[in-house]
């Protein structure tokens, strides 16, 4: 058994985090942090020419072909870089919708604008609070346009295009729901930013009026699409969350060994030492159970709704675990807008939330647990 | 990325398979899988005389002790063929519980330290269960602080003296044998005053008494050493370098990777899937399902974490240090598991024992669990091993480093 990436994936994470060190320095992400720029469009172009945005899209849709596993190892560098751009919106959610349902007209149509770089995509799911349910999907669908408003929408505000579930019937199943393709640059489509937790990724209010969209797989199937895909990103976002523990944790570690108080290291302090020790312990469970996921996920195995609900809900504990106390290890200079911390504390609060909250996932573990052991 | 045996590891597994399928005490099996922290026992056996049989026979078969070398009585088998064996034998495991001080720790430190005679001598019944080992390291003023101990041994002609007392000795009433760690000097720093040795625990002068624990078992003991003597060919390594060689010993209590490491999570998972509250099915409680949850994704994180160590050692490396982690985890978490199920049983979760609910599984693994949080290293002592080995933090300060041993203060207070 080799429960682990292979020395090529394993290279490719180093290659990523090369890249990323280089162009993704936390002062370019503060461009966008500060509301200088959307998003950082020189590190978009520079991952398409890297060859990331495309990783797992197939050859004969412009992409490398390389599979899930290589997207994970890129993934999780992303999130140690806190990176500032549409990555988990375009390549977690709107392309592998678009994978899994895409005619080969959609496919052939975006999936090589997402992996040159110029398409930006996302998925328009949620209409205010509430989590992932067919129930809170009022959004309409009827002769080929869309009525209703989406909030928020991760990076609509940039989105060339966007997966959208909408309501097309009224039985209360599943099957009330399908799925659109909408061009955002087309017209029909009003878009507010909204301030939010994370300014390094935006997130926006999409109003559809008339909207024209073409259906995205089987009318009816939307629900169980967007479960597939939900999973997926489940997964990837995870490993995102594993690369911001991670740097979190480095970044409190080292804090702890320059800082001196009381005439000695901070980090010499069992008070400190066992707070990163514990981060420590979540970062590592957060990693093998997101190890487990990138498995089921790369041989599309029975296991993945499990997996990726155990993956979520791990590496949003941890993100948010590591990402708090390393503001703690830094003490008060860990609250000022000018060191890196509270960068990472906004990440992982956001990404808490993206997919829908951790009490969702927590319920969704325990159903696909038990439908596991009836089977 | 995949959970596909090598070929040789296949072939390694199906003999395993196949020898256990015909060998292992069946009739035990079912009692064994159902046991759980806190009660472990066989009904209508004695589970030492059962545990001894197995690894005998195991041990004529060359079964015993997969990864020694087999002039000690072991099979010279590789650390991945180990694991394989430890998940072919499953329950039948539990048997193995009362040897993992012996094979684990004394026989490693036996190996890299005593005479080859003695090697040749001691070893194989070691490894075949004839004989039980015990290990005599903590005291009562030296327990995660090791170093501190201060049973005596002064040199008389060609033998030490041994006086003193050690505690928390697993399975020292049923021993043959145990490795000692003593003070040979206690005018120099604690550290450098040290020495090993092995005993005969029949030998003259020993003195075993049970602890009785707070969950009211007796899994440990009192050893008490009145003028007991120890040629000095059983001294393992140098005088004064006892405690390099008990680094040995503790390192390889550290490399037990793949043994599943107890949650409590299985029980509780099975126990919330049929238990009905007030208002309906546990299973379907919100409250419940986030707890399950929670503890679901560390007894899995700990599970594939276990998986990631034994892929290193598959691939023929070191594994890395995540391992250190699983007894932090799952002794705070088996004593938590415990705790809400009986929080589920709601008054009548007091009671325990046969009359109580499952036969009392949660209150044993409740009364058992505060021992899990210290025994082989307590929650602090662990979080200052991830904190100064893997994460490179500062060792804590130690004012007691440099002083000669009998300058010590031995009172907090007054």
């Amino acid at each position: 058994m080799n429960f682990d990436f292979s020395d090529d994936q394993k290279q490719l994470r180093d290659q990523a985090r090369k890249f990323l060190t280089e162009k993704c320095s936390p002062r370019a992400v503060r461009v966008v942090l500060d509301g200088k720029a959307p998003y950082d469009k020189e590190l978009w172009k520079g991952l398409a020419e890297m060859g990331f945005l495309g990783v797992a899209i197939p050859e004969e849709f412009g992409g490398a072909g390389a599979g899930h596993l290589e997207l994970c190892v890129i993934a999780e560098e992303m999130g140690r870089a806190n990176a500032p751009v549409p990555f988990s919106s375009t390549v977690y959610l709107a392309a592998e919708a678009l994978l899994i349902a895409g005619s080969d007209a959609q496919k052939k149509k975006w999936l090589p604008a997402i992996a040159s770089g110029e398409a930006i995509g996302t998925l328009a799911l949620f209409e205010g609070k509430g989590n992932p349910s067919p129930k809170n999907v009022k959004l309409t669908a009827a002769n080929g346009v869309l009525n209703g408003v989406k909030k928020p929408v991760a990076d609509g505000a940039i989105a060339d295009f966007a997966v959208v579930a909408a309501r097309t019937g009224s039985s209360g199943r599943d099957g009330d729901i399908s799925l659109f393709l909408v061009d955002l640059r087309a017209g029909g489509v009003e878009v507010k930013s909204l301030t939010n937790l994370d300014p390094t990724r935006g997130q926006a209010e999409i109003t559809f009026r008339d909207c024209k969209a073409e259906p995205l797989g089987a009318a009816g199937e939307g629900w169980s699409i967007l479960s597939q895909v939900l999973d997926r990103a489940a997964v990837l976002c995870a490993f995102e969350q594993v690369g911001g523990s991670d740097r979190a944790l480095e970044m409190g570690r080292d804090y702890a060994l320059d800082r001196i108080a009381f005439g000695r290291q901070i980090g010499s302090f069992q008070a400190v030492k066992h707070m990163l020790a514990d981060m420590y312990v979540s970062a590592t469970l957060a990693r093998s159970n997101s190890y487990y996921g990138a498995w089921a996920l790369s041989t599309n195995a029975a296991e993945l709704p499990e997996a990726a609900a155990a993956a979520r809900i791990s590496a949003t504990q941890a993100f948010q675990h590591c990402a708090k106390n390393n503001i703690q290890v830094h003490g008060g200079m860990g609250f000022t807008w000018e060191f890196d911390c509270h960068m990472y504390y906004r990440r992982a609060n956001a990404m808490a939330l993206g997919l829908g909250s951790l009490s969702y996932w927590e319920d969704q573990l325990i159903d696909r647990m038990r439908k596991k052991n009836a089977a | 990325m995949n959970f596909d045996d090598t070929p040789q590891e296949a072939e390694f597994r199906a003999a395993a398979r196949a020898w256990i399928g015909a060998n292992a005490p069946r009739q035990y099996e079912d009692e064994l899988r159902k046991s759980s922290l806190g009660r472990t026992q066989l009904k209508n056996a004695n589970i030492l005389e059962v545990a001894k049989a197995w690894q005998k026979k195991k041990a004529d078969a060359g079964w015993a002790c997969l990864h020694w070398p087999k002039e000690y009585g072991g099979r010279g088998s590789s650390p991945i063929e180990r694991v394989i064996w430890q998940q072919e034998e499953g329950p039948f495991g539990q048997l193995s519980r009362m040897f993992i001080i012996g094979h684990g720790m004394c026989g490693p430190t036996m190996m890299a330290f005593a005479r080859e005679e003695h090697k040749r001598t001691y070893l194989p019944p070691l490894a075949s269960g004839e004989k039980v080992w015990c290990q005599l390291f903590s005291e009562p003023a030296g327990g995660s602080d090791v170093a501190g101990l201060r049973t005596r041994a002064e040199k008389d002609g060609d033998d030490w003296v041994i006086n003193g007392q050690k505690i928390w000795t697993s399975g020292a009433h049923y021993s043959d044998y145990g490795i000692l760690l003593t003070r040979t000097d206690p005018t120099v720093p604690k550290h450098k005053g040290l020495t090993m040795f092995f005993l005969d625990m029949k030998s003259p002068g020993v003195e075993v008494r049970p602890i009785k624990q707070a969950s009211g078992a007796s899994d440990f003991n009192e050893v008490y050493f009145t003028n007991v003597r120890i040629p000095d060919h059983q001294r393992l390594g140098e005088v004064g370098d006892g405690w390099n060689v008990s680094l040995t010993t503790l390192m390889n209590e550290r490399s037990a990777i793949g043994a599943a490491v107890s949650t409590g999570f299985p029980e509780l998972f099975e126990y919330c899937s049929s238990l009905m509250l007030d208002d309906g099915p546990a299973i379907e409680d919100r409250a419940v399902r986030s707890k399950l949850a929670n503890w679901a994704v560390k007894a899995s994180g700990l599970r594939y974490t276990s998986m990631r160590a034994i892929s290193a050692l598959s691939r023929g490396e070191r594994p890395g240090p995540e391992n250190s982690i699983g007894k932090l985890v799952a002794g705070t978490m088996i004593q938590d598991v415990a705790t809400y199920a009986l929080d589920l049983q709601g008054a009548s979760g007091v009671v325990s024992g046969e009359d109580g609910e499952l036969a009392g599984r949660f209150q044993a693994m409740l009364l058992r669990a505060p021992g899990t949080r210290v025994e082989g290293g307590t929650d602090e002592i662990m979080r200052n091993i991830i904190a100064e080995r893997v994460l490179g933090l500062p060792g804590d300060i130690r004012v007691d480093k440099d002083v000669p041993f009998n300058k010590i203060p031995t009172k907090g207070r007054g």
